[in-house]
């Protein structure tokens, strides 16, 4: 069946919220409005306002607010409209709900979940394009996943909110209208990365919206006669440093694909790891292809040279083979 | 003129007992600092113990307490023992928070005690999620937030305000204004120092009570907790105390005057309430005696299982982070 990647979450919501009273959603125009990307349309009706629940321009009180209610024994799905906004909440994330557990002595675990979504791409210049998921990746104590498929979109959320701790979900906004077929078997282990195409010349690690980038660029690869091998990461925190050394030990050369920008980024943390575990399997210095170091532009053709492309990862993986 | 004290003895003396019981245990936690067995920042409630005592008198046991990085006595007051909240200053794995915490960060499930939040403004956020689960659920359970007047100005305060109002949510914000937040004034750090009226703004019920009184202290929260409970929605109370010590124990206090601090030492908490229970024959001088000797006696039983307690093995550093086996 052909569903969009918006259809695929809101399907995923849609069960989590009818299959555990628990389970509520709480967050900025996910109501009446029907949720900024339109993923909880029509929620508010089925579910009434109490468990689809609109919350004022207070990011910092309702995140925190979640991180209570998780304390006192519901599940909330907390949407952060985007990433940008959560820095507003970013105390509540990094001192409450990442902490309380190892604080407390254990005592105090925090089931939350918070969605958000992210990046780049769509002309909204500096302030609403970031892509700071690897700020939440170095954070011990929650967990961070990046759903770049619609079997993940569809995924993810179950065993998201069946873990005990804080969850952060995030949502790549240039994905919402991707559309594709759901498998029969879109059940998402979050522990483990996943081979997304298999090959034997180049490992290319990507995660959310630099996934169908690199898929491109692989297909334009194979085009071209390389054989290049794709890792979606979609767990960013903890990294599933297992699947990245086994591709790397099979195709000797890894590219690393990221929004973020490349000073600090989570391509630093997947390129440092394949150093320390694969270093005398690589053929060649690790690459990695990430936005530059600029705040994102508006004009459309700024904003593209800013952002990694599938002809850079093209480029990339070509200087790398010297093809 | 002093009203009487609308207690019976026996609960007058488990009063001025908890307000002893705090007392004592943060003496002895100065000294232990002085010596280096208590490390990590210290905030002393020395002067404060009547907002406690006299809130925590007034919820019940299946109450929500969320409290600031100044919290000895409110732990102690809601049942934390005092061994468990001194083996966690000395960083012990008997510790009410297995020596994770420390003095700032005192937690306890069993009690419904949430911490130990250092961040100021922090834990208000929490409790107005906590109180949200509750409504949600359709528990009848009041939480109790306590903060210092220093919160006010952050964000978390007023988001925390309005959600709570907003969605009417049974929340009792519990202020202690001891004038000061760390070294800086009220005064020079708000434009509006009449707190009741930012409650106001949220349309939230107020008052303001006298908090070196214990007695003041409980009619109040019992009042407040009673409306919030009867669905009412969250209450603003104001709880005017003065800190007698140092904002930690690195603050030199050039902030302050010793007269100020001498003036409100006048009213103590511990000597004017005995100094009542004593003129209206609720209380000998023996037995507050008495009482003060008990008190010593468990700091002393608290300090000797703290220094016996063990430290947790470095093989345990990892633990805790997550929920075993839920992530690496």
């Amino acid at each position: 069946m052909k569903i969009s990647y918006r259809e695929a979450m809101r399907q995923a919501m849609h069960e989590a919220l009818a299959g555990d009273p628990r389970v509520f959603l709480m967050g900025e125009d996910v109501g009446k409005y029907g949720g900024t990307y339109a993923v909880s349309k029509g929620f508010i009706e089925e579910f009434g306002p109490e468990w689809i629940r609109d919350t004022p321009l207070s990011e910092l009180g309702f995140v925190g607010a979640g991180i209570g209610a998780a304390l006192g024994g519901m599940r909330p799905i907390v949407e952060v409209m985007t990433v940008n906004f959560s820095l507003l909440a970013l105390d509540q994330i990094v001192n409450t709900a990442a902490v309380l557990r190892h604080m407390s002595g254990g005592q105090f675990s925090v089931p939350l979940v918070v969605r958000m979504a992210t990046g780049a791409g769509r002309q909204l210049a500096a302030q609403h394009s970031h892509s700071l998921e690897n700020w939440y990746a170095h954070i011990p104590g929650i967990r961070v996943l990046a759903p770049a498929t619609i079997g993940d979109a569809r995924g993810m959320l179950a065993p998201a909110l069946a873990d005990p701790d804080p969850v952060i979900i995030f949502e790549h906004a240039q994905l919402y209208n991707l559309e594709g077929e759901l498998a029969d078997d879109w059940q998402c282990d979050i522990a483990r990365a996943a081979v997304r195409r298999e090959g034997s010349q180049v490992s290319v690690f990507a995660y959310g919206g630099c996934l169908p980038k690199a898929m491109q660029a692989a297909a334009e690869l194979a085009d071209a006669g390389i054989d290049a091998e794709v890792i979606d990461l979609r767990l960013l925190r903890p990294l599933d440093t297992e699947t990245i050394a086994a591709s790397v030990r099979k195709t000797h050369r890894a590219v690393v694909v990221d929004e973020g920008w490349k000073s600090g980024s989570l391509a630093a943390e997947v390129v440092a790891r394949i150093v320390e575990d694969c270093f005398y399997d690589l053929d060649a210095p690790p690459v990695r292809v990430c936005s530059a170091e600029v705040p994102i532009p508006y004009a459309r053709h700024m904003e593209e040279a800013a952002l990694p492309q599938p002809a850079k990862i093209v480029a990339a993986v070509k200087e790398l083979l010297n093809a | 003129m002093v009203e009487a004290v609308p207690y019976d003895k026996a609960f007058a003396c488990r009063l001025l007992r908890d307000m002893l019981r705090i007392r004592r245990m943060e003496e002895k936690c100065a000294e232990l600092y002085g010596t280096g067995k208590i490390r990590g920042f210290l905030h002393l409630y020395i002067g404060e113990e009547a907002c406690a005592v006299g809130a925590l008198h007034a919820l019940t046991a299946d109450d929500n307490i969320v409290a600031t990085y100044r919290e000895h006595g409110h732990a102690l007051v809601r049942g934390v023992s005092m061994n468990a909240i001194m083996a966690e200053m000395f960083g012990k794995a008997a510790g009410c928070s297995r020596g994770r915490g420390g003095s700032m960060h005192l937690f306890d499930a069993e009690t419904r005690f949430y911490g130990g939040n250092a961040i100021v403004g922090g834990g208000l956020p929490l409790a107005v999620g906590l109180a949200l689960a509750d409504k949600m659920q359709g528990i009848s359970r009041v939480t109790a937030c306590f903060f210092g007047d220093g919160a006010v100005a952050e964000g978390a305060f007023h988001e925390a305000m309005n959600l709570a109002a907003l969605w009417s949510l049974p929340v009792l914000f519990c202020c202690e204004n001891n004038l000061y937040g760390m070294g800086t004034a009220l005064e020079r750090s708000e434009a509006q120092v009449d707190l009741g009226v930012k409650a106001a703004g949220y349309r939230m019920a107020a008052a303001r009570v006298d908090g070196m009184d214990v007695v003041a202290v409980l009619e109040a929260t019992r009042q407040a907790a009673g409306q919030v409970r009867a669905g009412a929605g969250p209450f603003f109370l104001e709880y005017q105390t003065y800190r007698f010590r140092a904002h930690s124990m690195f603050d030199p206090e050039l902030y302050r005057d010793k007269a100020e601090v001498e003036k409100w030492k006048e009213r103590g908490p511990l000597h004017t309430f005995s100094a009542r229970l004593k003129a209206e024959g609720k209380l000998s001088e023996k037995e507050f005696l008495k009482l003060d000797a008990q008190a010593e006696k468990e700091v002393a039983a608290a300090v000797d299982f703290a220094e016996r307690a063990e430290l947790e093995s470095i093989d345990d550093l990892l633990t805790d982070v997550c929920t075993p086996g839920a992530a690496p």
